[in-house]
């Protein structure tokens, strides 16, 4: 039988990580499986979560007053949602809604931030993954804000 | 004074005189971009290698380049995908099944089919990008053993800027093809992926030692998309892409698209990378 740290050892995010690693990390993880038109956080909540996909698709949101939800960006299989369980005032700055059945690792944030407090060299290893993926998400915002496929005027 | 020589070819009707071609259907893309599917009005030969373009004249109105977007099996009809932005397009679009308008060309190089037999093939559309792109996917798809697998991966600004979605569907439920769709920006009816085409790579099976990659799109979109393919392993010899300038006679004799040492109409409009890299990294050019 698989036990939860083999799975989440296989995960993108945790790829090459100490193993002494994931034994802390799967102490603070969950399984959790979500249908469609859920949403999984909203823009303003509490952010003490974070999120491993293993399979489904996610919708990041940006809630529009008098009007709908615009998507930013999509979340699959094997990709990691939510940074703002790392940063005060923890709160979720978008919203995630559930597009296809989707299973995932939920991270008890409030959990791992004490334990990296009290193990720097835990809260090293995950800042600096994060980091890579903010990194990337940074320049993939660049990009989007270009407009690229306007018709220049 | 000085002569200028003009070839002989040039007075040939499609080299430097339209040649009037026959409309046969015009379809409707997305809310601004049409395709337009022409014929010769005498019935003459339309071969043409993917990637290359034509000027198209709507009489009266002017000319413009489009690259020429249809299968380049089929050689009695030539299809051209336009986004109708200014009044020349807009008057190739407003043409109906019968009339009449003028052709030149085809021109330039297309993508190195050739170079490509026996790889993988990866295409990188951005937008309207995908049109000059569409017949590289009948080509291999039509000659599947002599290639590879085949990837594309293509991004739009918004679920109804995107071209040929049956298409695209068709061609995702393709053995040995992964075709990958993506958008800027999707509303709550778009269960697709969100985001610029890069983030698409992550969803690639890619074998960067044996795949050719062709890429088209707006230039800074194909900046970014080079990096991405370097980051990946990719040679600079095995990443092509198309460029677009100010094309008018076709034929390197205007200097208009002058581009450094090059003709984009006539050495291009596909080049490789690693022939132009100074050109494509260098700014405000």
């Amino acid at each position: 039988m698989e036990t939860l740290e083999r799975i989440i050892a296989e995960h993108p995010y945790l790829s090459g990580i100490d193993p002494q690693w994931i034994e802390l990390l799967s102490g603070c993880a969950a399984n959790r499986k979500y249908e469609p038109g859920s949403y999984i956080f909203r823009e303003g909540q509490e952010a003490n979560e974070f999120f491993l996909v293993r399979s489904g698709r996610i919708a990041v949101e940006m809630a529009m007053p008098n009007h709908d939800p615009i998507t930013v960006a999509t979340v699959l299989d094997g990709d990691v949602l939510g940074w703002s369980w790392l940063l005060p005032p923890y709160q979720w700055k978008f919203q995630g809604r559930v597009v296809e059945p989707t299973r995932v690792f939920a991270l008890d944030g409030k959990c791992l931030r004490q334990k990296c407090e009290a193990n720097h060299d835990l809260g090293y290893e995950l800042l600096k993954r994060f980091c890579k993926i903010i990194d990337r998400r940074l320049d993939q915002a660049r990009f989007q804000l270009l407009d690229v496929y306007a018709v220049a005027r | 004074m000085v002569t200028i020589p003009v070839p002989e070819v040039a007075a040939t009707p499609g080299f430097l005189v339209p040649e009037p071609f026959v409309v046969r259907r015009l379809t409707r893309e997305t809310q601004d971009t049409f395709t337009l599917t022409v014929a010769s009005h005498g019935g003459g030969d339309t071969s043409f290698v993917p990637g290359q373009f034509s000027m198209l004249w709507s009489y009266g109105v002017g000319e413009v380049p489009i690259s020429i977007s249809g299968d380049p099996a089929e050689h009695d009809c030539l299809s051209y995908t336009i986004r109708s932005v200014g009044a020349a397009t807009q008057a190739l679009v407003g043409r109906r099944a019968g009339e009449t308008i003028g052709v030149r060309g085809p021109f330039g190089h297309g993508w190195p089919l050739a170079e490509a037999r026996g790889r993988d093939v990866l295409i990188v559309a951005g937008g309207i990008g995908l049109a000059p792109l569409r017949g590289v996917i009948y080509h291999v798809l039509r000659n599947r053993r002599d290639y590879g697998r085949l990837i594309l991966l293509y991004g739009s600004r918004s679920p109804k800027d995107l071209l040929y979605r049956k298409e695209l569907a068709a061609w995702a439920r393709l053995p040995d093809t992964q075709a990958l769709v993506t958008v800027d920006y999707g509303g709550l009816n778009w269960h697709g992926r969100v985001g610029v085409v890069t983030t698409l790579f992550k969803y690639a099976r890619l074998h960067p030692e044996r795949t050719t990659a062709m890429v088209c799109g707006p230039e800074i979109m194909m900046r970014f998309v080079i990096r991405e393919l370097r980051a990946g392993g990719f040679a600079r010899e095995d990443i092509h892409l198309s460029l677009e300038r100010n094309m008018r006679c076709g034929s390197g004799f205007c200097g208009h698209c002058q581009w450094g040492p090059w003709f984009i109409c006539k050495d291009g409009p596909v080049f490789r990378y690693d022939r132009i890299r100074p050109l494509v990294d260098r700014h405000e050019l």
